[in-house]
This record gives C-alpha cells, structure tokens and sequence, in this order.
C-alpha cells in the first residue's frame, strides 16, 4: 500500500522524540560515574524499574511482530506471548535476587563472581555483545517498517534516524536515562494498546469492513470460469483475456490475464469454479518493483483481512463487542486470510498473495504457521521446531543481557524482586491486549500483506490519524528505549568487562565511561547496518532466535553456577562457548535463513529445524557439566553451590 | 575477585525464598509443558469450545494469569519472611 504522511502524525512523532532527548540531556548531566553510567547509580525504585522492564521488554518484536503474526496466522502468534510471559517465571523464581548479589554492572560480573576467571570474562562478554546484536536486528527492522507509514519514509531511513537517536541518548546518560524512557513508553504503551483494544470492541466486526468509513471496502473480483482443463483457462468475461498459466505454482493454480495494456494474476479456484483476484509483488529484471501491476504511489495494492461470513451471514456486521463476544464471533464465522507463493515468470519474480479463507475454529487453534498436527501433514521436525521455540522463550528471557543489568539499577535484591513482579504484571496485561490487538487486526481490512509489522499501527490508523500518530510514536519510542538498552548493555561489556577487566586496563570512572559511549557508537552503527540487511522479516521470529542464543549461550552458565556446587570456571566457559556457536550455527544452516536471508528458493537447508534451543540448550548444559568433572581438580574450591551464600 | 557493587546484610530469609522459588517454578514448568504437550499431541483437543472461548484460549490465557498469581503469591510470602526473620537487623536492603 502506499503510505502518505499526515502533519499531525509528523507533528506528535517529532514531540515524542524531543521529550525522549530532552529526558536524556536532563539525566546526562546528572551521569558522572561509572555506577550512574551502567547502572543508574543502583536507585532507581522498584516500581519505576518494574515498569521500565516492561518497557525493555515490550520492544518491537512484542507490540509489532506478535499482533502482525496474530493478524496473519491467528493463535500461533499469540504462542510468542505465552513463551514471551513464561520466560519471567525463570527470571523471577530463579535468576533475581542471586544476579542482584552477584553483579556490579553486567551480567558477566554475575557470572564471574567466585571464579575471577579471564576466560569466563572474555566469552560472557563476547556472548553479551552477540545476543544484544542479535535482539538488535528485529528492533531495527521494526524502526525501519514504522517511520514509512508515519512519515513517508523509506525503511533505512527509519533505521538510521532510529540508531543515531539511541546513540545521542545512550552516549549522553547511559542507564539513567534508558530506564526513564522506558518507563514512559512501557507504561504509555500499555495505556494506549488498552484503549485501541476498547475502540476495536466498540466498531464490532463487518464483513465489510471500511476503517471507519474513512476508506471503502475494496470487494474482491472473481471471475466464472466455463472450462479449465490442464494448461486451458476459458472465462465468462471477455473483456479479459487469458495470457497463461503460470508455471511452477505447485498445487495452487495461477493464471495472468490482461485487460487492455494491463496483466494481472488472478488464482483459479477449482472448487469453486472461479478466477479470484490477489495481490502481486513483481520486482522485474531492471530491479523495478511493481504492486499489482503500478507503482507505489497508484495504490493499486489495498489492504486486506475480513470476515466473509459472521453467524452464517455474508453480508453483515455486529454491534459493540467484548472480550468473549469478540472471540465468540471470530470463531463461529470465516475470515479470509491470505496465503503467499513466490513464482519465477522468465525475468520477473511474483511473491502472489492469495485468498484463503478459513474457519474461526482454525484461526483460534494453533497450526496456521507451525505445523503441529500429523493428519495436516506436520512432521516429527516440525513438532520439535515447535517445542523448540517455547523452550526458547521460556529459557531465553532470564539470560537477555538488557534485561539482566536492570537488576543492577535498583537498590537491593528484594527491589529486584518487586520490579520483577511489576513487570510480569504489567507485561501479563499487555500480552492479552496482544490477542485482541492481532486478530482486531485480522478482521478489520488492514493488513498490509508487504509488511504484516505494520498491522497494529495501521488498526489503530483505521480510527483515524490521531491514534495512529500516537500508537506509532509509541511504537517508535519502544524501539528507541529497547535499543538503548541492548546498547548499555553492549556497551558495559565492552568497557567494563572486556576492557578494565579482561585486558586489566584499570580504567578510571571518567575513561570508562568515556568507553563506554565509544562502543555504543560503534555498536549502534553496527545494528544499522544489520537493520537494513534484514528488512521484511517479521521481527517477532528474528527475536525468536535472539531468544534462543540467549538461552543456549547464557541460562546453562547462570543455573548451574547456582545449583550446582561442581562447576568450574572452564564447564562455564565451555558452555558459553558451545552454546553460542551450536545456536548460531544451527541457526546460519536453517531452511527459514536460507530462504529469507540468503534468499535461496528451492534449496534445502542442511537443519531441518528452525529454531535451535532443542539442540543447542542441552548441549550447553551437558558441555558446562563434563568439562566441569573432567577440572574438578584444578578449579578452585567452591564449598556450596552460590545459591545458599547468597 | 571483585565484589559487587553494594554488601548486603545476611539475609535470613534467603533459604524459604530458594526454597519456594523453586518449587512455584517447577509448578509453572508443568503446566507450561502441559500445555506445549497438547499442542503437540493433540491439537484437537486445542479447538474443543470452554464457552465463548476454546481450550487454546483458555489455557494460553491461563498461562499468564498464572504467572502473575504466582508472582505476587511469591513477593507476598517473600516480604513477610524479609520481615519477620530479618527484623533483628533490618530489612534486606529496602529503601523505598
């Protein structure tokens, strides 16, 4: 769809962005010391800190990446909120308190506490930087999908104002002013999902939906077909005229027709005995991209999601809803959905978009996106893909570097505690709203299918521009405060535990910090650039694997040195080690990296799964406890497991 | 070996904090897997109505209002044990 920038949208966008800077010039010049750098001095109050973790943690992947995923493939995204909560148990139950008494500034101090070890201070850092990359990319492509609705932007125009925003703002406050951010936007972020939440039950649900009345219902065409034999297409209306069929379709048939000077694509639905309008991307040889045959800006490429039939009717709407009607209604009607396929016609790729519609029943069922049931095909390797995903999710959030040293920020472990507590709840709630946010979207004739991140802002857009502009304002915040985080974070590993500590640098608080705005800039400049490779991936499933990373490089170290009396500096080393290389490894050679980041069609990827916490987690785990047996008797002697010391 | 950023009185209260955490994380383990089981197993089960919602719903609703009960169930215990055992030296640290 072509996107056309509002003043007003511009206007309350450019305000939230002064008040973010102005909030980090007031705390910079407040940020003197080490501790008020990395840590916030260690006082900020629990609840402040609680919200501000759901700040950090509601980033792009949540707000936009979760509802996109919910509006296209219905219950299976709301899968990512359920992963995404249940990682806080872990946090809470297990990692809080402990990683307050460990650490000083970062989660490789925690991890380092008994041992003093280099090793340990080398791989936990590098570890830090990598996940934080690895988060860094989905929050960057998520800033680059938002500013081209709001200001008209192209995508790595949002991602370089999004990165040279975080490094005005990490490089003058740090920790202090992150977390105020974050509090404003988590807890703005919340309210306003809450009352979008509200308007989509108050407009109820239409099989025509019209954003309002602000943009007509465009009625999908179709065309009866009098005979289809293989290769040989006849139609009732001549005003078209058959070109061919399309090759390499597999089971779905696609036919190009034109009318006058224009081709277009149309699907042959068999059953029904009808050609059915899609929707076609078609980027040429030259490098041109069409949207249904034109340009951009002729807008021929609408927006979509509906309901076809509600309690049996194909041309009716419902009055106000609420939190049981809403699904009620969903699940006893069909909604359209709309499946891809990417065809190679001589010079010209299509990615077809098609009407599929399904039944309410499916679409609040798991199985759209991850295949789970084996009379719908799905393999053993699926099923564990998807075991593979919640484990990562469960495991991945308590070993998130960003997240981690906010237990830094507050003043002692019963306030980490508090925070935590603040934080599942205000988070627990936002998750719901995700749900009815997502499948809000689904129905209401939004979706634009280049670009399913966009599918919340541009619910809220169908009640008009003023919520738009603030939901996207918000929106872009949390990417700003997300990123500035990951960077605090990447950055306290650079200085503090890479270059005072591992290289013994002996840095005073003033060169420290001084380094630690150094590699913020140099790592905001790096999540630019990877925010521009990754563009038009849904950034939930890239933090899908940030998560993963996470889990198999860190949680193994973090539990074990707490349960468990045996380990050794080498078992952590190895551990973080092998969980980091098997996960990223696992993830370079999946069918998912090769398709949409190598771009390779048609080519089988060596790992047939795509999520690699199944393997490398237990890896991880079994590595951290034969390398610790095998040093029993050169590690230095640990009495009690640092769980019952602390 | 360095130290943390501030020392902490003892904390008496830190066994029955272990000691619950643990056992409110083993409880919420099992209805997670519970739940990534049926999703596996029998996904029709998933679809079957529980009102205006179905099982999917529910239990994936369920799953994060659990969390927050056992949340503040946890601080509830936790503060109260902060309290009555650390009483002789103060409280944990806590300067709200």
């Amino acid at each position: 769809m072509n996107y056309i920038p509002s003043p007003w949208a511009i206007v309350i966008f450019i305000s939230f962005v002064v008040a973010v800077l102005l909030i980090s010039y007031h705390f910079a010049r407040k940020t003197k010391s080490a501790s008020g750098y990395f840590a916030a001095g260690g006082n900020i109050h629990w609840s402040v800190n609680g919200i501000a973790f759901a700040g950090d943690y509601l980033s792009a992947a949540s707000f936009l990446g979760i509802c996109g995923m919910i509006a296209v493939s219905g219950y299976d995204g709301f899968l990512y909120s359920i992963g995404y909560l249940a990682g806080w148990i872990v946090a809470l139950f297990i990692v809080a308190e402990p990683m307050k008494r460990m650490g000083k500034y970062t989660f490789t101090d925690a991890l380092d506490f008994k041992f003093n070890s280099k090793g340990i201070q080398l791989v936990a850092a590098i570890s830090t930087l990598l996940v934080s990359l690895f988060y860094l990319i989905p929050q960057m492509v998520g800033a680059g999908s938002l500013v081209t609705p709001l200001l008209g932007l192209p995508h790595w125009a949002g991602v370089v104002m999004v990165g040279t925003i975080v490094i005005i703002i990490v490089a003058t406050a740090g920790m202090t002013s992150t977390t105020y951010v974050q509090f404003l936007k988590g807890g703005l972020l919340i309210i306003f999902s809450m009352t979008l939440v509200f308007m989509v039950f108050s407009r109820g649900i239409s099989t025509t939906p019209d954003q309002g009345g602000d943009l007509e219902y465009h009625k999908l065409l179709s065309i009866n077909v009098v005979n289809s034999t293989e290769g040989a297409v006849e139609i009732e209306d001549k005003s078209y005229k058959v070109v061919e069929e399309l090759d390499g379709s597999g089971s779905v048939r696609f036919i190009k027709m034109s009318k006058g000077q224009e081709e277009t694509i149309w699907r042959l639905n068999e059953e029904q005995g009808v050609l059915e309008e899609t929707l076609v991307v078609s980027e040429l040889a030259d490098g041109t991209v069409l949207y249904n045959g034109g340009q951009k800006e002729e807008d021929k490429f609408f927006q979509i999601g509906h309901m076809s039939e509600i309690d049996g009717k194909t041309d009716t709407e419902t009055a106000t809803l609420n939190v049981f009607s809403f699904i009620e209604t969903i699940k006893n009607g069909t909604v359209i959905r709309w499946s891809t396929q990417v065809i190679a016609d001589n010079n010209t790729k299509h990615t077809i978009y098609y009407q599929n519609p399904t039944p309410g029943k499916e679409i609040l069922s798991p199985g759209l996106k991850f295949k789970v049931d084996s009379e719908k095909g799905a393999k053993t390797t699926d099923k564990l893909d998807f075991i593979s995903l919640m484990l990562a999710l469960f495991l991945g959030t308590a070993a998130l570097p960003h997240i981690l040293i906010r237990y830094y920020t507050v003043p002692s472990p019963a306030c980490a505690r508090k925070s935590t507590i603040v934080a599942i709840a205000a988070i627990g709630f936002f998750y719901c709203l995700t749900l009815y946010l997502g499948l809000g979207a689904m129905v209401s004739g939004v979706i634009d299918m280049t670009n399913n991140n966009m599918s919340a802002p541009l619910l809220a857009k169908s009640f008009g521009v003023t919520i738009f502009a603030v939901i996207s304002a918000i929106a872009f915040a949390t990417v700003l405060g997300t990123v500035s985080g990951l960077i605090v974070a990447a950055s306290g590993a650079v200085a503090h535990d890479l270059m005072d500590r591992f290289l013994g640098m002996n840095m005073t608080d003033k060169k420290k910090v001084f380094a630690g705005k150094m590699a913020a800039v140099v790592v905001g400049i790096i999540a630019m650039i990877l925010g521009i490779l990754f563009k038009g991936m849904n950034v939930s499933f890239l933090v899908g694997w940030a998560f993963a990373v996470a889990a198999s490089a860190n949680l193994p170290a973090i539990i074990m040195i707490l349960f468990w009396k045996k380990t050794t500096s080498q078992g952590v080393i190895s551990s973080i080690l092998v969980g980091l290389t098997s996960a990223l490894g696992l993830i370079l050679l999946s069918q998912e990296t090769f398709n949409n980041v190598y771009h390779l069609i048609n080519v089988t990827a060596p790992v047939p799964i795509n999520n690699p916490a199944i393997i490398s987690v237990p890896l991880s785990f079994i590595t951290l406890v034969v390398v610790s047996l095998y040093t029993q008797n050169r590690k230095k002697p640990i009495n009690e497991p640092i769980m019952s010391e602390v | 070996m360095h130290e943390p950023s501030k020392e902490w009185k003892k904390d008496d209260a830190s066994s029955i904090k272990e000691l619950l955490g643990l056992w409110l994380f083993l409880l919420y383990c099992l209805v997670y897997i519970g739940f990534i089981t049926i999703n596996v197993v029998s996904p029709k089960f998933m679809a079957i109505d529980v009102g205006s919602f179905n099982v999917a719903i529910t239990y994936g609703l369920g799953l994060i209002v659990l969390a927050m009960v056992l949340a503040f169930a946890y601080n509830h215990v936790s503060t109260h044990a902060e309290e009555l055992l650390n009483n002789n030296q103060g409280r944990d640290g806590e300067t709200e």
